[in-house]
């Protein structure tokens, strides 16, 4: 934190929809395929074709408007983006200049428990371009358009956030709502969320704005956090030493965690935008706008509040299970299955996320499935289960891939100690520790629950926990 | 055996249904005459599977399987693609381009059981008034070989003026169907924009290219517009309106017309042969017992500035594609991509190419496109209201199609001479408008066309009333 100087941040998101097929072609989006599989005549940019519009699109994109309150453009006019680039094949990519299809709206983020609005001043579709390939062959650039012309939805913010923290709770948000909204898996690695930065300083209580530079290419949330950081230090250094910020495009790499500069000003491209004549204005109707509207599934914020409703957790632990929608639903399935749905919001949060995290994995990847988690927290409701015996078996769950219910029977932990054999332990733990039970029988009630740990330890967790009580009860008041 | 290439359209589709001759005898006595009349130059490539085209539509017409026009031989412009064949465009950017697809148009014909004959030379990417900017040489005037066909479709025209065959497929962005046809002494329709599937049709300038007919009469137009005109989702422009059968129309005996004359616009023109030739022609309509109406058509004056901000805009971004990275030319031993792309498309492209180019590339710069292709755009809408209003007092308007008869070779140097060429057709261009060129008399030896423009979707009505006029004079038989 600098105390002299204000950091301004306003986001580019590029969220990329996911829909069959690409928006103006019918060729399919898959991920991963073969190179140039997945072009179509249309994606090539052969002489003679035609974009046709996807509607779905048209729907995705109304959907976001919607679950931001934003105005929804009653006619949306595609334009065409004029620029050379070989992995651009018309030398144009079809966008929206004027009329974009979501006008101007607002979402709430969170930081430091403090709530704040931050303005989206529109939201766009545009076509992808492809992927230039410079290191597959020596001396030559590849092309690969299996990404050209998947749709992308642009969300601008107005510049209001103010630090590389607000950035990413920023897009942490537009991610659980783009995938609350099934609009978009939002999965960053495989670029279905890409962010770029425009990031400028002035000195607290300055109205106007600094030059700034936008930073390219930034694809992970840790990246958002890091390039914006290192921008705004260099920017700082720069104007300290007496100099003045360039007005460019810069690329952040990730490897060095630097930016350099890739364009300025002078060379920035004249895009030439005119509507593109081979597509007609999508008129969109006040009905149809409605129609979407009752589509809508639930958003994180309504999801947060009847998570503290209708299962009594807490609203930290309902925020943090609505951080993403696979989160949220893995939660849901679980809760409606056990008696008691705190106890599926501690595991999850706890002890799975811990998992989750150690292996650097989501819980769309979790080789612990929602059964599992449902057959391990009713073993432990029923008592069949003790706590350390169900952390085992999770732990094993995510190691071996076997499901909760072999592992039970594998590790003997459906074998539970008798009454005899329990009582038997019992006996030899009072006679092993003869100073507490003297303290117990002396009032020091508190040291019960030692005894409950002694046992379980000796049955290494094969026992009932009632039965365990029960039995101790009896014995130690004898 | 009588000269079979003399029949008009629907002769030689009775002919082949009398078996009077096969269609293979046809074809063959077209290749022949085609080869005879090589000096032309109306042909950049013929079909080497026209000969079993035409066995296959013998085998259907045997059988009584006989599509509409089937067995009929015709000729394409290169602008159309046809799958597996070299479409060329008349460019050398796509002198050995094998289109991988056909266009609708194509498929719509060749359905329609029409043998390929080849296809015929063309200005460059459509972009000329004399076909004197093909990379494959000019196109002679069969009427006098040392004058040009007109432009663009230039090669159609010769072909059909020559009997090289009884149709042939054109595109008219600015006249290049109507122009040509007045020059060479044909009927030439084109209509109304979104009538007939761009798909496959190699773009010019997206809002106003559309794909027409050549044809000996208006009733042979008329037959074969039905045959490439309908709904197609592969072009988002294509108007979802039924198509009559114009043929049916053309004949009919119940339509009255009433012919807008706009009289400023006669008044003004400079040859008084043309004036002449007008009226002439109106005489010969009012005998037939058409009404005739002087009407006002405002700030159609502006057509040709208009034109000529629009077509360069649009085809500025249209021929971005051709950048020597997919198909199409490309330099030698490019040393970077910069020089690849500037050195395909300087080899590329010929003159009037790159002079559209750059002018259209000057329209849509930062700071010029308000003042020059918003303008344009408001004016166009001004000139379509003009004939909207124009249309509910009658029922088609007539214009000389051209200010002048064909001129020599090589003889119009100035380019802004060259564009006035296309003053009276691009009017129709611009409003989106069906019109139709037919033969209306001569100036030494030298056809002239009268022009008649008709209201949205109303081509049927144009056949009808040029149906008349060629019952009531021969014009189109000399």
């Amino acid at each position: 934190m600098n105390d002299t100087w204000e950091s301004v941040i306003g986001l580019e998101v590029h969220v990329q929809l996911s829909t069959e097929s690409k928006i103006f072609s019918n060729a399919p989006t898959k991920f991963g395929q073969t190179q140039n599989s997945q072009a179509s005549l249309v994606d090539l940019g052969l002489p003679g074709v035609l974009p046709v519009l996807n509607e779905k699109t048209i729907e995705m994109a109304i959907k976001f408007g919607c679950a931001i309150n934003a105005n929804i453009s009653s006619k949306a006019i595609f334009a065409r983006k004029n620029y050379f680039y070989p992995d651009l094949p018309k030398g144009y990519q079809i966008s929206q200049l004027d009329d974009p299809i979501v006008g101007e709206g607002k979402i709430s983020i969170e930081v430091d428990n403090e709530e704040k609005f931050i303005g989206i001043t529109r939201a766009h579709l545009e076509e992808d371009a492809g992927k230039s390939l410079h290191d597959k062959y020596e001396n030559l650039s590849a092309i690969d358009l299996n990404r050209a012309g998947t749709p992308l939805l642009e969300i601008v913010s107005e510049p209001d956030l103010r630090s590389a923290k607000e950035a990413v709770a920023y897009l942490k948000k537009i991610h659980s709502i783009i995938t609350f909204l099934e609009i978009s898996d939002g999965n960053m690695s495989q670029g279905s969320m890409r962010c770029d930065a425009n990031v400028s300083i002035r000195k607290y209580g300055e109205m106007e704005f600094g030059n700034r530079t936008e930073l390219k290419n930034i694809n992970s949330f840790r990246f958002v956090e890091k390039a914006i950081n290192y921008e705004i230090d260099r920017q700082i250094e720069i104007v300290e030493n007496g100099g003045s910020i360039d007005q460019e495009t810069r690329l952040y790499d990730a490897n060095k965690n630097e930016t350099r500069s890739m364009r300025s000003k002078e060379h920035a491209n004249d895009y030439r935008y005119f509507p593109d004549p081979d597509l007609i204005p999508v008129i969109i109707s006040r009905e149809t706008i409605q129609e979407i509207q009752k589509t809508l599934p639930e958003l994180p914020e309504q999801k947060i509040s009847r998570f503290i409703k209708d299962y009594k957790i807490s609203e930290y632990e309902s925020k943090n299970l609505n951080v993403s929608k696979e989160i949220s639903s893995f939660f849901e399935k679980v809760a409606k299955k056990i008696s008691s749905p705190e106890l599926a919001a501690k595991w999850i949060l706890g002890d799975l996320m811990a998992i989750l995290n150690k292996n650097n994995s989501e819980i769309q990847d979790s080789k612990i499935s929602s059964e599992d988690m449902i057959d391990l927290l009713s073993r432990l409701e029923e008592g069949s289960l003790s706590g350390p015996g169900a952390k085992k078996i999770l732990e094993l769950c995510w190691s071996s891939n076997e499901s909760v219910d072999v592992l039970v029977k594998k590790e003997g932990f459906d074998e539970l100690k008798g009454e005899d054999e329990l009582l038997e332990i019992i006996t030899k733990i009072i006679k092993d520790n003869s100073k507490q039970f003297e303290q117990y029988l002396n009032g020091k009630d508190k040291l019960f629950g030692f005894f409950v740990g002694q046992v379980m330890k000796e049955t290494k967790g094969n026992a009932d926990p009632k039965l365990v009580n029960e039995l101790l009860n009896k014995k130690l008041k004898q | 055996m009588e000269d079979l290439s003399k029949l008009s359209l629907i002769e030689q589709i009775n002919g082949l249904k009398a078996r009077k001759f096969s269609s293979l005898e046809l074809t063959e006595f077209y290749l022949k005459k085609i080869d005879q009349e090589k000096a032309l130059n109306s042909f950049i490539s013929l079909n080497e599977n026209a000969l079993k085209e035409a066995k296959k539509s013998d085998e259907k017409i045997a059988k009584n399987k006989n599509s509409s026009l089937e067995g009929i031989p015709i000729a394409h412009k290169d602008i159309f693609c046809i799958k597996d064949q070299i479409t060329t465009c008349g460019s050398k950017m796509l002198e050995n381009f094998v289109s991988p697809y056909s266009s609708t148009v194509y498929e719509k014909l060749s359905n329609s059981g029409t043998v390929n004959l080849g296809k015929t030379n063309m200005d460059e990417f459509a972009m000329g008034s004399s076909n004197e900017t093909s990379f494959f040489g000019s196109v002679l005037n069969p009427i006098d070989p040392q004058r040009v066909p007109g432009g663009s479709s230039g090669g159609s025209a010769s072909a059909v003026a020559a009997n090289l065959c009884s149709f042939a497929t054109g595109t008219d962005t600015g006249g290049s169907i109507r122009q040509p046809a007045a020059f060479c002494g044909i009927t030439g329709i084109k209509p109304t924009y979104g009538r007939v599937s761009r798909w496959g049709m190699i773009a010019f300038a997206s809002s106003l290219d559309q794909g027409g007919i050549f044809a000996k009469n208006a009733l042979d137009a008329a037959l074969a517009l039905e045959n490439i005109a309908g709904f197609d989702e592969k072009d988002s422009t294509s108007i979802n309106k039924k198509v009559p059968s114009f043929l049916n129309e053309a004949k009919s005996k119940d339509k009255e017309h009433i012919v807008g004359i706009p009289k400023d616009i006669i008044e003004d023109i400079k040859d008084d042969k043309v004036k002449n030739n007008f009226y002439e022609s109106l005489e010969i309509l009012k005998k037939s017992g058409v009404k005739v109406k002087e009407i006002d058509l405002k700030n159609i004056q502006y057509s040709l500035p208009v034109y000529y901000v629009i077509a360069p805009a649009e085809c500025s971004a249209n021929l971005s594609r051709y950048d020597g990275v997919r198909y199409g030319h490309r330099c030698e031993n490019p040393k970077d991509l910069e020089d690849l792309y500037e050195r395909s498309r300087a080899e590329g492209f010929g003159e009037e190419v790159k002079k559209r180019i750059l002018i259209g590339t000057y329209c849509l710069s930062a700071g010029y496109y308000d003042a020059y292709y918003i303008k344009a755009q408001k004016i166009r809408n001004l000139i379509k209201q003009s004939f909207i209003n124009a249309f509910k007092e009658v029922s088609s308007i007539m214009m000389p199609t051209c200010a002048n008869v064909s001129f020599k070779l090589n003889s119009i140097q100035n380019p802004v001479e060259m564009y006035e060429q296309d003053i009276y057709t691009i009017p129709a261009n611009l409003a989106g408008l069906p019109a139709i060129s037919i033969p209306s008399g001569k100036i030494k030896k030298l056809p002239l066309g009268i022009q008649f423009i008709g209201n949205y979707l109303e081509e049927g009505n144009l056949f009808n009333l040029s149906n008349k006029f060629q019952q009531n004079s021969n014009f189109h038989n000399e």
